[in-house]
């Protein structure tokens, strides 16, 4: 049984695969000088992550009451919403309330907003949300979706971003960086100053203070969640960290595995609206997710809700690398992907992610919290398997009975280069690209016979 | 009885030591080859070779002839209930002893280590080796006593499922002080090589890109031989080497620690 990654693989053009390839590797590189560079043993890091992780798992309706508490305190409005659908009339609702009359919203970077598909309810409102991260600026004006979670356009190269940004006249032709995200910034700068509301996600919820804690290195997220009167953060409920000595290391551990840097360069810590000054927002609203996250929480995929979206396991991902994010159908893609969204929303719609891997488990490796992903991908086959989703893969039954008698499985042996030259599908998927294996050399069975 | 020659050799990348001669004094009396499935059907010049490779550490190598397959095929594949009976038979038929059992494969070790107890909740499997681990880990190898050379240039290609039982450079130390061996890096080592099971029929063009851009790489890097641990990342390779005219050439390692002694 194929899936649409192999699908979607298979008709891309080289010219991203060699974007989301090179921009990959490099980060696999940098990741790995970065960790370095901050921890002693970086593994015995992403073991502590993986136990605080844990324990906010296992304390999860404790910890949330306590974030919700100390919100509050700090004067920031919290809203629970069960599901994609609640979230977008909650965030709506403040919208409406806000400006009445539409216009600009300032989006920072924030994947939970990709997963309710936020901007699409929003414009149909006849609100303006504008990306304000570069990356995400480029997939809005494409009219695309992001190819990976920690950036975005890995897919595209710098020529194809002069052409739009050409196309949108935001200035001169120019395949210069620095030129083509001055133009962004000039651009942007008037939609900070228009924006009545800004919306933004949220990189970890302190329950012990009631922070909110994101991280960035455009500082648009600084100006969405600062220049408009309203801020709005919408924040996946396993996002959550008991203390803020916690991000000593989950800070460094997030920026070291999602871009290589041994810091970002803004981290906010937001404590609530203005207080008896004139910066901040006026008012500061904190939105909850769950969309499918407690049931995932009390099932068989429940270590995926330690993720903390750095991409690692992407950019390390052999399958990623030939495919891109785009691949996968989904907001998520990659091995994170792979796992969380058919454990979400089900392995009916999406068990066939978990097939696009060869199990290399490189992406275990590289996680800041140690998910094992490769044992959930074999769960999540073995869960498809049982709902009887694999009708047209390869019948086991026969290969078990072989591997299970003795004998026969001898007979089979002595008659495989006879029954190699029949055709069968599995040798016509093999020899499509390679050269079938053959008999070599001598028999182990025989030479073992022969010289005892 | 096995377990008391646990060494924990933390060398790496150059050969620092003279090469070790002769016969190994038998620390290990007996071990139970695991031949695996693909060195059964295809390979078996393999399964000799670690036979061998046993036999010039000290060890005195039995062969169990009801030994099948692990089961990982159909449970990679998520037929759970076909992969616990042959696993069922692999246990009963392989693993119930004592004796240390050793595969030229980390593919299938750790199908038994990691896999089993994923279908047998409780259940372990310590006294399954891949080769080179066994070698330096069990025996306490810290090199291969080579009596010839082996002039060669080699990428090692660390398969993929040395992961999940935690190996590092076993299989480098054992090459790295033969005469002649000359180790070459390259970009991306820790890049699969796309062969995954089923999957390379199944995702055959995900499964060949992968291949293809490890090739490459390996190309780049001025080796002439790719040699590995397991026969699957070989033959897939092997077959994607040969269909391009690629001039490399794949060996297992445990045919060359066998070549250089005899």
């Amino acid at each position: 049984m194929s899936s649409r990654v192999e699908d979607y693989a298979s008709h891309l053009n080289q010219e991203t695969i060699d974007s989301v390839r090179g921009a990959s590797a490099l980060k696999v590189t940098s990741r790995q000088v970065a960790l370095k560079a901050v921890f002693v043993d970086a593994d015995e890091a992403r073991a502590n992550a993986a136990e605080i992780k844990n324990y906010v798992l296992d304390n999860l309706s404790k910890l949330l009451l306590e974030l919700e508490a100390n919100c509050e305190k700090n004067g920031i409005q919290v809203h629970w919403a069960k599901d994609a659908a609640a979230a977008n009339r909650i965030i709506l609702d403040l919208c409406r309330k806000a400006s009445p009359e539409g216009g600009t919203i300032a989006k920072a970077k924030s994947m939970a907003t990709e997963e309710i598909h936020l901007n699409k309810h929003l414009e149909e409102a006849g609100y303006q949300p504008v990306e304000t991260d570069l990356g995400e600026f480029v997939v809005q004006i494409d009219g695309d979706t992001p190819s990976h979670i920690v950036t975005p356009i890995i897919h595209k190269n710098r020529r194809q971003i002069a052409e739009s940004f050409k196309r949108e006249g935001l200035g001169e032709y120019s395949e210069v960086p620095e030129i083509l995200a001055m133009q962004a910034r000039e651009y942007l700068r008037q939609k900070f100053k228009d924006a009545k509301i800004g919306i933004s996600g949220v990189n970890f919820g302190i329950a012990a203070t009631g922070r909110l804690v994101l991280v960035e290195n455009e500082g648009n997220s600084r100006l969405s969640t600062t220049a408009p009167p309203i801020h709005i953060a919408l924040m996946g409920i396993e996002k959550i960290l008991p203390e803020e000595r916690d991000l000593a290391l989950f800070i460094p551990l997030l920026a070291g595995s999602a871009t290589g840097q041994t810091v970002t360069s803004y981290t906010h810590l937001i404590s609530g609206p203005r207080n008896n000054n004139l910066d901040g927002p006026e008012e500061v609203h904190l939105v909850l997710l769950d969309n499918g996250r407690t049931r995932v929480l009390n099932g068989r995929y429940r270590e995926i809700l330690r993720c903390i979206r750095c991409g690692a396991c992407m950019n390390v991902c052999p399958v990623y690398r030939q495919s891109s994010g785009h691949a996968y159908g989904h907001v998520y893609g990659g091995p994170i992907g792979a796992v969380l969204v058919p454990a979400m929303e089900g392995v009916e719609k999406f068990g066939d992610l978990a097939k696009a891997s060869s199990l290399c488990g490189a992406c275990e490796e590289v996680c800041p919290v140690k998910i094992p992903l490769p044992d959930m991908l074999l769960k999540l086959r073995d869960d498809a398997y049982r709902a009887k989703l694999n009708k047209d893969g390869i019948p086991w039954g026969p290969f078990a009975f072989g591997a299970t008698h003795p004998g026969a499985w001898r007979m089979g042996l002595k008659m495989l280069p006879m029954a190699s030259k029949l055709p069968h599908p599995l040798k016509k998927g093999w020899t499509e690209s390679r050269e079938a294996p053959g008999r070599e050399g001598r028999d182990f069975r025989r030479w073992w016979h022969d010289r005892s | 009885m096995w377990q008391e020659f646990r060494t924990n050799p933390r060398t790496a990348g150059r050969c620092e030591q003279s090469p070790p001669s002769g016969i190994i004094e038998p620390n290990v009396p007996r071990v139970r080859l695991f031949l695996t499935c693909l060195c059964d059907a295809f390979f078996g010049e393999v399964g000799i070779a670690t036979v061998k490779c046993l036999e010039h550490a000290g060890c005195e190598v039995e062969f169990v002839e009801s030994q099948t397959c692990c089961g990982q095929p159909p449970f990679n594949a998520g037929d759970w209930a076909d992969a616990r009976r042959v696993a069922t038979h692999c246990r009963t038929a392989l693993l119930e002893t004592k004796l240390p059992v050793v595969a030229p494969s980390s593919s299938c070790t750790a199908m038994v280590r990691h896999g089993f107890p994923m279908l047998f909740e409780g259940t372990e499997h310590e006294n399954a080796f891949e080769l080179a681990e066994f070698l330096v880990h069990e025996v306490g190898l810290q090199a291969w006593p080579a009596k010839k050379e082996y002039k060669r240039k080699i990428a090692l290609h660390r398969a993929c499922h040395g992961r999940a039982l935690g190996l590092t450079n076993e299989q480098e130390l054992l090459l790295q002080c033969i005469p002649g061996v000359e180790l070459i890096p390259f970009n991306h080592p820790e890049q699969c090589c796309g062969f995954g099971g089923a999957f390379s029929v199944n995702h055959k063009n995900l499964s060949a890109n992968i291949g293809l851009e490890k090739l490459h790489q390996i190309l780049e890097s001025g080796a002439e031989e790719i040699v590995g641990g397991d026969m699957g990342c070989l033959m897939h390779l092997d077959g994607l080497i040969q269909r391009n005219k690629m001039p490399l050439t794949v060996r297992h390692f445990a045919e060359i620690l066998a070549e250089v002694i005899e």
